[in-house]
């Protein structure tokens, strides 16, 4: 006991070795190592672990992560999945409109959306929000309602303002997130990396838009109901604990088609193109229609316009 | 006496307040959005809609870049082709209320200044026919509402009026005017929208119940 009480009592000047042993550290990593094999974990998940940032990666560690990926998700939902990882085409910048005199906030994009994107049914996670205003007010998103039910829509008197990512050029969320989990493509889609985000919703809190969405939960799809075509930063099962928002499809249109929200629209009020190419639907309608943003006092400057048509 | 009454009361004072302030929270929204206080308090999926769904968005279209592809107009089997029923008739090209047939069209279309044979031809029935008398048929019905509706005429061929479906790069499907808008009646008609989003205070779900266990 007393000799216990001596070695506690010694000053820390006396020890010899200042930082940590070489040989220590190395029993240390040996027994780390030893651990993580003896606790159950897989090569697999010591390999997702040890996984870089996404744009750190060469295309052949690429290949790899990916086939883990899918293989994973197979395993879960025994369902046979593809996830694409391809990059930005060149000259390519992608712009939404929404006319809001056509939107009669009907919610078939919120569910395409959902439907498409493989958003988890239970807990409920919907990338789309559609607001409802009065019409006296014009768009005044603190005063929007996003829980109208009525019988029929419109509702006289008032309009509706569908909001998702808005895609900006200058995303406050992106120059928030501390490692990096997030930031803008070439093609102005603004992605998240599932595997790179740490879930502390920075960026929720930077969205004026409110377009970033938790997993509090592990997402749940139903395998039947599964979208099988997936991008690495699209519609890809997404663990828990990490941010997710919209992509504008990204599965979809790098591939040249629309996005399924657009596809969705009953009354075609979405409309979506390449806003470098001067015939593209978006352009046009930034011809001839007055398109504005949304809070553009802030200078975010997005690329979702919304318009008048009437 | 009076003091061991304190220790009753006053933790019973603090419970009753938690309470209170739970249920506060719970049912505050009903506060703010009295009239759909019932919304948004069970969690819908795409599933249980499927009629919304199925279509196919790149039915008839091939990646080929530019074309675009018209889908038929929608005439109804039991009256197409109308010239079955027209060519035997003793026609009548006078201005009347229908008694005979297509009682159940109703005109709700500038109803004041046009009938029928505004637009319908009256020699050639499976045609259509422009002001100027060019006949169109009904694949191209959408000339005709041209005549009239010139910008929207305009946005609908540039892309900004109407859906299009397909791809943004490539060839793209469009819908005719009447595909949405009946010509006898062209405003949209109103839709059942599809539910509410689950408020915040129901978004617990069962997944992540289950692993909290």
């Amino acid at each position: 006991m007393s000799d216990l009480n001596n070695r506690n009592l010694k000053p820390a000047a006396a020890d010899s070795e200042p930082g940590m042993p070489r040989r220590d550290f190395l029993k240390a990593a040996a027994g780390t190592l030893a651990t993580l094999a003896l606790s159950g974990c897989t090569k697999e998940a010591i390999e997702a672990f040890l996984q870089k940032h996404f744009q750190e990666l060469s295309p052949e560690e690429l290949k790899t992560v990916v086939a883990r990926l899918e293989r994973e998700c197979q395993e879960k939902q025994g369902v046979k999945v593809s996830i694409s990882t391809k990059a930005a085409a060149p000259g390519v910048l992608f712009g939404a409109g929404l006319d809001l005199s056509r939107c009669i906030g009907c919610r078939r994009c919120v569910y395409g959306c959902v439907k498409e994107n493989n958003l988890s049914r239970n807990h409920q996670i919907q990338w789309i929000r559609v607001l409802e205003q009065e019409k006296a007010k014009g768009v005044n998103l603190e005063d929007a309602n996003p829980y109208y039910d009525p019988k029929e829509v419109p509702r006289e008197g008032y309009f509706y303002i569908p909001v998702s990512c808005q895609h900006c050029r200058r995303p406050p969320c992106v120059k928030v997130c501390p490692v990096k989990a997030t930031w803008s493509e070439p093609d102005g889609i603004v992605v998240v990396d599932y595997n790179w985000c740490i879930g502390c919703r920075c960026c929720m809190s930077a969205c004026p838009y409110g377009a970033r969405h938790f997993n509090w939960g592990t997402p749940s799809v139903p395998s039947k109901h599964l979208n099988p075509r997936m991008h690495y930063f699209g519609n890809r099962p997404r663990p828990r604990g990490v941010v997710e928002k919209c992509t504008f499809c990204i599965q979809r249109t790098r591939e040249g088609r629309y996005p399924a929200c657009v596809e969705a629209c009953p009354v075609g009020a979405r409309k979506f193109g390449n806003l470098l190419d001067r015939k593209s639907e978006i352009r046009q309608i930034m011809e001839r229609k007055r398109v504005f943003v949304l809070k553009a006092e802030l200078n975010t400057q997005p690329t979702f316009y919304y318009f008048y048509s009437l | 006496m009076k003091k061991y009454s304190l220790y009753i009361l006053l933790p019973a004072f603090i419970v009753i307040s938690i309470l209170a302030m739970v249920n506060e929270i719970r049912k505050g929204h009903t506060l703010y959005h009295e009239e759909w206080a019932h919304a948004g308090v069970v969690a819908h999926s795409p599933e249980e809609y499927p009629a919304v769904f199925d279509f196919d968005p790149l039915a008839g279209l091939q990646t080929n870049a530019g074309e675009i592809h018209l889908p038929p107009p929608p005439l109804q089997k039991e009256t197409w082709p109308c010239s079955q029923c027209h060519d035997k008739d003793t026609s009548n090209p006078e201005r009347r209320v229908l008694s005979a047939a297509h009682e159940e069209i109703v005109l709700k279309h500038d109803e004041e200044h046009r009938w029928c044979l505004d637009c319908h031809d009256f020699a050639d029935r499976d045609k259509l026919h422009l002001a100027s008398g060019e006949k169109v048929s009904f694949e191209e019905s959408y000339r005709l509402c041209g005549q009239c509706h010139g910008p929207t005429y305009r946005d609908w061929r540039l892309g900004i009026h109407g859906r299009r479906t397909g791809y943004w790069n490539g060839s793209k499907s469009y819908l005719l005017c009447v595909h949405c808008h009946s010509p006898h009646e062209p405003k949209f008609k109103p839709l059942t929208p599809l539910p509410p989003p689950l408020r915040p205070e129901f978004l617990r779900g069962q997944d992540s119940a289950k692993e909290t266990q």
